[in-house]
């Protein structure tokens, strides 16, 4: 009965769009949209981080605007009471379950957000300066040093920005249909790269 | 003819790298490092354009951006046309194709030329005295003539093939200026290590060390200096250095931005580089060190090609090794004219100066001169200038010291350099809205009280010697990056100082001469004395009625000439009289520049759901919905979108169609005060709704009008899915964040957008449960179980949906929500499986034809942001019994519970083929006189092939009284006949959704 051969299909927006390294043999900078995984919004008040600092492997006791990675969970504060859950995708079935019981009978919101975001990873030695084509943030390493996460902008589309490493990578997520518009401002901002 | 004007050693240009350039279709010889004026006057050709209102011969009067005359247009091939460049400022390449301006048929010969006769017509305000009658003549006569006749330069007719980049900055110190205050500022500041820009609009950073060739700093020649500062800066790695960039704005909070030309000066740069980068910088300090512009003398005819001013005259001869002309009288009425003077008689030129000022004024530049051999005649006016095409001769006469003007006498020269003082260039300090200061001392409005995070250092403020220029740089520079280290620096002593002059003194009638202040808009003395005579005190009336200031370069070079004419006029000092405002940009900057990357495919986002690609490669043809896009129709070969619209409506009340509905917004209320929550922002109840069914909600804004509206489900008793309208999605967000944050933080509710989160497939008519009913998983479909307004989750496909049972078209249905990724794929399996049904697709066009059938309102179609829920008979949607909701108060304000308000009806035309328009006019009488009175309009208007005939929806006054009444709806040739009745023409029981 059940058609389970569409089951496995799923079609990531951007899966046409493999890894594009521009100029990467100056290792200037390489865009590579990142394959599915598990997303969370996880929303609590502060008095309850302070009796729950960690749930399900991810880190909640956080300044805002940081992030932490235990293993292949990463947690993003973006806000005083937001966090943006990120983790391999099949996990994301046992993340639920793990954050409703650490959370159990404490006022909280977990939404499954894994189809509605996108990543791209930015990196190479003049992402930061591909990234401010469009994002106004001060992204100096002594301004935005890795584990550093915020809510932003990229052109005229809202994102979330992560440093990764020093190499420096960047994580840029936005919402799945601002993607297209997103990986084309990051693709045009890095050709000029192409001609150094 | 071949650089016959160049001198044999000399200047900064790289002589082994010859190129060639065009300017009119000649080729002309230059060396790499010229501008196209330099290379211009290289080849002796001063007369390079026409001026904008008398179509005056005009020539090459400066070395940099303030340039009024010389405007050239540009073209680069392929739309890369570009009018208004100043020759001083293009860089020139190899094959660079410049054509001259405003003329016709030719440069040479200009018919437009009798303008200079005429111009008695053309005085100050001309426009408004001239062309006011016959009214109607405004419109279609003179302003599309005046546009014809006055403008300059021709845009390009096909698109511009450039890119354009913009790029975010932030520093500690960002230098503006790269002379010697500005190398020193930078030099001090990145000491520090703090992170440090310098940009400069030139090609070359060093200002006006890059043409001078005598002075000495710390003991070496000043352009050697100049190479250690910029390499010392260069190797620097907190330091940016920026050449060919303009700050064009100063705004708040040191929000500085710049424009800079990174390919202009290329000959065939590479496709991947933008042609200009617009910067944005916020910095942390910002020190101005953007110098100053030497003032022309007003006199007769100053206007002259070959009249230049002096510092550009030294400038031509040091950095471009070009004589402007190898007879050159200087006119002046300070001491900086005598370095160029001199610098060009050590060119070899000849020279002779002619000093406004008596003999008892000068300083000992005078001496100096004589010493070298060169004329000086002091206490002399000039008259006005002989040659039209290229001055000749310079006419001198003594002034005594009552102003008496002696004989006149005529000096012959190929070349005119005129110096009438120095004006510091505080457009920047002005724009960040510092205080300006006038300085009677320097004759000239300083910066006075900064306002945001910036200090001026050298000319830009009046300080005119160059070890002052080097001191205050560097202690500028330590100030914003936090120091208080001074430096002091020894340096040639600046030939420094001028008398203030207006009007040169002239034996001539003045009103019978031009003697422009404004060469660029063609604004003369007697125009400014003309303005103030006619009332016009404020220097912003005079600017604006005389146009002076106006022109592309904004009154660079003519904003003191005029501000002392004023001034003088009025009996005022300059002071009272006050400046005008220095707007941005600084100097003109592209379109290009400014809209940088969002052009063509970045112009805006384009979302699309993911079932997008399966409706392009079924030929949808898609309509925009805000940032969306969505099928509007999926036309077969050979339909219209009126047959195709009509097969889908059909197949959806005949068996299936499936829809696209994933744009709706979505968002999820979670916590144990959401059904609260729900209660306080829709005016419906929430608390009775059970956990696993909808309900159709509502939204008011406080105003007592209708917001939005959608489907909201009950998931579990702390978790509701609720739905809002496609364009409304991010502002009901808005709305219920604002409420949560502000009016109701108690509230334990949590909102998160899902909008993205889930594609939507509404699938549609009586065929859909048997279609979905083998692809189904751990939901029972069958009516009893899973009614209408239930929602179930299960899977669909093996994917996990959200399966809401909900109609927007009346018949049987289902909104089938998945994880996005998943969208296309369970689209596919529907689809396929629906072939045995016939199942159809439709777009957006078929989904508002079928909800208006069954008179379905849309918001924002049916209401407009003044339409009450009891406008649209939905009055049963307000909790009666609630004690609160957003918009509750205001539904019994008078205006919204009087009578004769208009409520939504539907309309049937006479003729059952005619489609009413939607936004028609509605009144009971056609025959009334205009103007008529309109009781309401066509909100909705479609063919409906299930009805055989057209409907239509309207909104009008005292709708409901009127059912059966006939009423007239306009059309684009008059009125059509309809009749009134109940908004809804199928199935008026509503039983086909239970089925």
């Amino acid at each position: 009965m059940l058609e389970m051969k569409y089951a496995s299909r799923r079609m990531p927006v951007l899966s046409d769009r493999g890894a594009m390294a521009v100029a990467a043999a100056t290792s200037a900078i390489m865009i590579r949209p990142l394959a599915p995984e598990a997303r969370f919004s996880l929303r609590l008040h502060e008095e309850v981080l302070e009796q729950v600092k960690e749930a399900a492997g991810f880190s909640l006791h956080l300044p805002v605007n940081r992030s932490a990675s235990s293993g292949d969970r990463v947690s993003l504060r973006l806000g005083p009471n937001e966090w943006l859950l990120i983790a391999p995708e099949s996990d994301a079935d046992e993340i639920a379950a793990q954050i409703g019981s650490a959370l159990a009978g404490h006022f909280h919101a977990l939404v499954d957000v894994g189809h509605r975001n996108v990543a791209i990873e930015v990196a190479g030695r003049s992402a930061a300066d591909v990234l401010n084509s469009g994002c106004p943030l001060d992204l100096a390493a002594g301004a935005f040093p890795t584990g550093y996460a915020t809510r932003t902008l990229m052109g005229k589309a809202e994102i979330v920005l992560m440093r990764l490493d020093d190499a420096p990578r960047y994580r840029v997520e936005c919402w799945r249909s601002f993607a297209a518009y997103v990986h084309a401002f990051l693709m045009d901002s890095a050709r000029e790269f192409e001609a150094v | 003819m071949a650089q016959d004007h160049r001198l044999s050693k000399g200047g900064r240009i790289d002589r082994t790298k010859p190129i060639t350039l065009h300017f009119n279709g000649e080729a002309l010889p230059g060396y790499h490092g010229d501008t196209l004026a330099s290379a211009l006057l290289a080849n002796g050709i001063h007369f390079v354009a026409r001026s904008f209102k008398y179509h005056r011969p005009r020539g090459i009067m400066s070395h940099g951006s303030e340039e009024p005359s010389a405007l050239i247009q540009i073209d680069r091939g392929n739309g890369r046309a570009d009018p208004n460049n100043r020759a001083s400022v293009v860089e020139a390449f190899h094959g660079l194709a410049a054509t001259s301006q405003n003329h016709w048929p030719s440069l040479d010969f200009d018919v437009g030329e009798v303008n200079d006769l005429l111009s008695p017509l053309f005085v100050a305000g001309f426009y408004y005295k001239t062309f006011m009658w016959p009214r109607t003549f405004w419109s279609r006569v003179y302003e599309p003539r005046i546009r014809a006749a006055a403008g300059l330069g021709v845009a390009p007719d096909i698109p511009d093939p450039d890119r354009y980049q913009n790029r975010h900055a932030h520093c500690e110190v960002l230098v503006v200026g790269s002379g010697p205050a500005g190398l020193a500022a930078a030099l001090a500041a990145s000491e520090s290590g703090k992170r440090v820009m310098i940009v400069d609009e030139q090609a070359e950073l060093g200002g006006s060390l890059l043409h001078d060739i005598t002075s000495q700093i710390d003991g070496q020649p000043a352009q050697s200096w100049r190479d250690e500062a910029i390499a010392a800066l260069d190797a620097r790695e907190n330091v940016i250095v920026l050449p060919r960039t303009t700050a064009i704005g100063y705004y708040n909070h040191n929000h500085i931005v710049l424009a800079e030309r990174v390919t202009d000066h290329v000959a065939a740069p590479s496709p991947n580089l933008p042609r200009e980068r617009m910067w944005q910088v916020r910095a942390a300090q910002v020190v101005l060190a953007t110098g100053a512009h030497e003032r022309p003398l007003v006199f007769a005819d100053n206007d002259r090609p070959g009249i230049m001013l002096a510092e550009s005259i030294r400038a031509f001869v040091n950095r471009y090794g070009v004589a402007p002309g190898r007879r050159i009288v200087f006119a002046t009425n300070g001491a900086s004219a005598y370095a160029a003077a001199a610098d060009a008689h050590a060119a070899g030129l000849s020279v002779m100066v002619v000093d406004i000022r008596a003999a008892a004024e000068c300083g000992p530049e005078v001496v100096e001169l004589r010493a070298l051999g060169c004329q000086v005649l002091t206490g002399h006016t000039i008259i006005g200038v002989e040659g039209r095409k290229r001055v000749t001769g310079v006419v001198a006469a003594p002034v005594d010291p009552h102003g008496h003007v002696g004989p006149r006498r005529v000096l012959a020269c190929d070349c005119m350099g005129m110096s009438g003082g120095w004006t510091p260039a505080v457009h920047l300090f002005s724009q960040s809205r510092g205080k300006l200061r006038f300085e009677t001392a320097l004759d000239a409005f300083v910066p006075g009280v900064s306002v945001q995070a910036e200090s001026s250092a050298g000319a830009c403020k009046g300080s005119y010697d160059l070890a002052d220029c080097l001191r205050e740089g560097w202690s500028a520079g330590e100030m914003a990056a936090g120091g208080a280290g001074e430096r002091n620096f020894t340096a040639t002593q600046s030939l420094t100082g001028f008398k203030p002059v207006r009007l040169l003194p002239t034996d001539a009638d003045p009103n019978k001469v031009k003697a422009f202040v404004d060469f660029q808009n063609d604004v003369t003395a007697k125009d400014i004395k003309l303005a103030v005579r006619e009332g016009f005190e404020s220097v912003e009336h005079v600017k604006r009625y005389t146009t002076t200031g106006m022109a592309t370069d904004q009154g660079k070079t003519s904003n003191m000439s005029t501000l002392g004419i004023v001034a003088s006029v009025l009996d005022r000092p300059i002071s009272a009289v006050g400046t005008t405002t220095f707007r941005l940009p600084y100097t003109p900057t592209t379109f290009g520049a400014f809209v940088g990357p969002n052009n063509g495919a970045l112009f805006d986002p384009i979302r699309t759901t993911p079932i997008h690609d399966w409706a392009l490669a079924h030929g949808a043809v898609f309509e925009d919905v805000g940032l969306w896009k969505r099928a509007l129709y999926f036309p077969k070969s050979g339909e219209d979108m009126r047959a195709a619209v009509a097969r889908e409506c059909k197949a959806v009340r005949d068996s299936v169609g499936m829809f696209d509905a994933s744009t709706l917004g979505k968002i999820e209320i979670v916590g144990p005060d959401s059904a609260e929550f729900m209660n306080r922002l829709y005016t419906n109840a929430w608390r009775t709704l059970e956990p696993g069914k909808c309900r159709y909600g509502l939204m008011l804004k406080e105003d007592g009008h209708i917001m939005d509206d959608g489907v909201v489900a009950r998931l579990a008793p702390d978790r509701f899915h609720v739905t809002t309208t496609t364009g409304g999605a991010a502002r009901v967000l808005a709305h219920m964040e604002d409420y949560l944050q502000t009016e109701w933080p108690d509230l334990k509710v949590f909102l998160t957008s899902i909008t993205e989160q889930y594609a939507v497939i509404a699938l549609q008519g009586p065929k859909a449960r048997d279609v979905i009913e083998p692809l189904v998983t751990e939901v029972d479909l069958a009516p009893a179980s899973f009614p209408h307004m239930a929602i179930r989750t299960g899977f669909i496909c093996g994917v996990p949906c959200r399966l809401f049972r909900v109609s927007f078209t009346g018949e049987l249905g289902y909104e089938i929500n998945v994880p996005a990724d998943y969208g296309q794929a369970v689209w596919e399996a529907i689809f396929e499986r629906g072939q045995a049904f016939g199942i159809t697709p439709y777009g957006t066009e078929a989904m508002h034809v079928l909800r208006a059938e069954k008179g379905f309102i849309i918001v924002g179609q049916e209401t407009d942001g003044t339409v009450t829920p009891d406008d649209l008979g939905l009055s049963g949607l307000i909790g009666k019994t609630k004690p609160d909701f957003v918009g509750k108060r205001s539904l019994s304000r008078p205006d919204l519970v009087s009578s004769g308000r208009k409520q939504l009806v539907g309309l049937v035309s006479d003729d059952p083929n005619e489609v009413l328009e939607e936004g028609g006019q509605i009144v009971t009488d056609p025959h009334q006189a205009i103007p008529m009175r309109m009781i309401g309009h066509v909100t909705s208007s479609y063919w409906s092939a299930n009805c055989g005939r057209s409907i239509a929806l309207a909104l009008v006054a005292g709708g409901r009284s009127r059912l059966g009444h006939r009423l007239f709806v306009t059309t684009p040739t008059g009125f059509t006949s309809v009749k009134v009745c109940e908004p809804v023409f199928i199935d008026p029981q509503g039983e086909r959704i239970h089925a």
